[in-house]
C-alpha cells in the first residue's frame, strides 16, 4: 500500500471513503487514485462494504419504535427496569411471543435468553410428566434449599405460590448452561404442574419475558447473576401472574451477588 | 430538562439500528437498547451537555462489551451453517454475507466500523466513544475493512474445512 512519505496516506483513503477528508485534500487523493489502481480498488471495496452494511441494517431505524422504549415508562421509580418488568408485561407478551415464534425462521443463533429459557423449558417438559420420580428431594426435607443453594452458588428460595393452589412438591439438581441449576416443582390439587428454575446467568438483567413452546410456556427474568424461569401450561395470563408473584418474592431479598464464592451461611437452618 | 428527554427519544431508532448490527440479533439488540435507555435516564445528572447521541452510543457500546465478556466465560454453540462458505446466490445473499463478515470481526473493530459507516460518527467521536486515540480508531477501521474483504473474497481463516 502507501509509503509513509507518499503524498496520500492510508488514513486519507479511509477519510475519502467516509466523507471526512478535508475538501482541500480531495484533488490530491483523487489524482492519486487515478494513477494507483490497487488503492482505487480498495476504495471501491470499502465503499461497497459500507453500502452493504447500510442496505442491510438501515431499515431498522425506520421501524416504528416499540412501546417498550417509552421513556416515561422506563423512567418510573427508583429502579426503572422494575417498573418495566411489572408494567411492561403487555409489551413483553407481544414482543416475546412474536420473537419466540419467529425464532424458528430467524437465521441468527439463539440469544442467551432464549438458550436459558429453552434449557429450563426442556427440564420442565422432561420432569413434569414423571409419575414416580418428578423430584429428587421432598419439600419437607430440611436440606432441600441449603443443598440446592450450595450447588447453584446463590441463596435460593422457593417462592410460596399457595395463592394459586400450587403446593411445593420439592426440587432437583440439573446441569445448566453456566453450571448447576435448581428446579422446584409445584402441583395443583388437579395435578397441574409448574416448575421454578434458577441458575447462574451471564446475561444482563431483564424484565419478565414470556415464551410459549407448544403446550408449555415459560417466563424468564434475570436479577443479579441469577436467571429465573417459571414454566407451566401455556396459559399466558395465569403464568404471568404466577411469575410476577414469584418475581416479587425474589425481589424482596438481598441481591445474590454477595453470596458469590461464599458457602451458604446458615446451612440447615 | 425536556431537551435531554427529547434528545434521548430521538436517538432510539439509531440506537436500535446500531445495536442490531452490533449483535445481529433483534431481541438481544433491543434488550441492549432498553438497558442503555434505563441507564441514560438514571444518569441524566451525569450528562453535562455535548452530543447526547455520542453519549448514548458510548453507554450501549460499553454494555455490549460487558455482555460479551460475560458470554466469553461459557462455551457457546454455533450452528454449523455459520461456518459454511458465503452464499453464492439468492436475493438475501448479499445481506447475509455482510452479516457473516461482520460476525468475523473483533468486537472493537466491528464497533469502530459500524459507528463510522452506519451511524455516521466522525473519527473523533468514535475515538471518544471507544476511549482510544484517533490513530487506534483508524487502525481498527483499516483492519475491519481488510478482514471483511478477505472474508468476502473467500480467504477464510485456516480452521475452515478441516478434512
Amino acid at each position: 500500500m502507501i509509503d509513509r512519505d507518499s503524498p496520500v496516506t492510508t488514513d486519507e483513503l479511509h477519510a475519502y471513503v467516509d466523507d471526512m477528508l478535508p475538501p482541500d485534500r480531495r484533488p490530491a487523493v483523487e489524482a492519486w487514485l487515478a494513477t494507483h489502481p490497487d488503492d482505487a480498488a480498495h476504495v471501491a471495496q470499502w465503499r461497497a462494504q459500507a453500502e452493504a452494511i447500510r442496505a442491510h441494517y438501515g431499515a431498522v431505524a425506520e421501524e416504528p419504535t416499540p412501546d417498550r422504549f417509552d421513556l416515561d415508562r422506563l423512567a418510573v421509580g427508583g429502579r426503572p427496569w422494575r417498573a418495566v418488568a411489572l408494567a411492561g408485561i403487555a409489551a413483553a407478551l407481544i414482543g416475546c411471543v412474536v420473537g419466540w415464534l419467529a425464532h424458528g425462521a430467524s437465521a441468527g443463533a439463539p440469544s442467551a435468553f432464549e438458550q436459558f429459557t429453552a434449557e429450563a423449558l426442556n427440564a420442565h417438559k422432561v420432569y413434569v410428566v414423571e409419575v414416580r420420580h418428578p423430584i429428587e428431594v421432598q419439600a419437607g426435607e430440611d436440606h432441600l434449599l441449603p443443598w440446592l443453594s450450595r450447588r447453584v452458588g446463590a441463596n435460593l428460595r422457593a417462592p410460596n405460590l399457595e395463592s394459586y393452589s400450587l403446593k411445593l412438591m420439592g426440587g432437583r439438581l440439573l446441569p445448566g448452561l453456566n453450571g448447576p441449576a435448581a428446579m422446584f416443582m409445584y402441583e395443583t390439587p388437579a395435578g397441574e404442574r409448574y416448575t421454578f428454575y434458577c441458575s447462574r446467568s451471564n446475561t444482563a438483567r431483564t424484565a419478565l419475558r414470556y415464551n410459549a413452546a407448544g403446550d408449555a410456556a415459560a417466563v424468564l427474568w434475570v436479577e443479579g447473576d441469577i436467571g429465573y424461569v417459571v414454566s407451566g401450561p401455556a396459559e399466558r395470563n395465569r403464568l404471568l401472574d404466577i411469575a410476577q408473584t414469584a418475581y416479587q418474592q425474589m425481589e424482596a431479598r438481598v441481591p445474590t451477588r454477595a453470596t458469590e464464592n461464599l458457602p451458604i451461611a446458615r446451612r440447615g437452618s | 430538562m425536556g431537551g435531554f428527554r427529547q434528545g434521548v427519544e430521538a436517538s432510539v431508532p439509531a440506537l436500535r439500528r446500531y445495536a442490531r448490527a452490533l449483535t445481529r440479533d433483534a431481541e438481544l439488540a433491543d434488550d441492549l437498547v432498553q438497558d442503555t435507555l434505563v441507564r441514560a435516564l438514571r444518569a441524566e445528572h451525569l450528562f453535562h451537555g455535548g452530543d447526547i447521541r455520542s453519549w448514548l452510543y458510548t453507554i450501549l457500546t460499553n454494555l455490549n462489551r460487558n455482555r460479551l465478556r460475560a458470554l466469553a466465560r461459557r462455551p457457546t454453540m454455533m450452528a454449523i451453517d455459520d461456518n459454511d462458505a458465503p452464499d453464492m446466490a439468492g436475493p438475501e445473499a448479499g445481506g447475509r454475507d455482510i452479516e457473516r463478515a461482520l460476525a468475523t470481526l473483533v468486537e472493537d473493530q466491528r464497533t469502530a466500523l459500524l459507528l463510522v459507516v452506519l451511524e455516521g460518527l466522525t473519527y473523533r467521536e468514535v475515538a471518544e466513544v471507544q476511549g482510544v486515540p484517533i490513530g487506534t480508531v483508524m487502525s481498527r477501521l483499516a483492519r475491519a475493512r481488510m478482514q471483511i474483504k478477505d472474508y468476502l473474497d473467500g480467504r477464510r481463516p485456516p480452521l475452515r474445512r478441516v478434512k
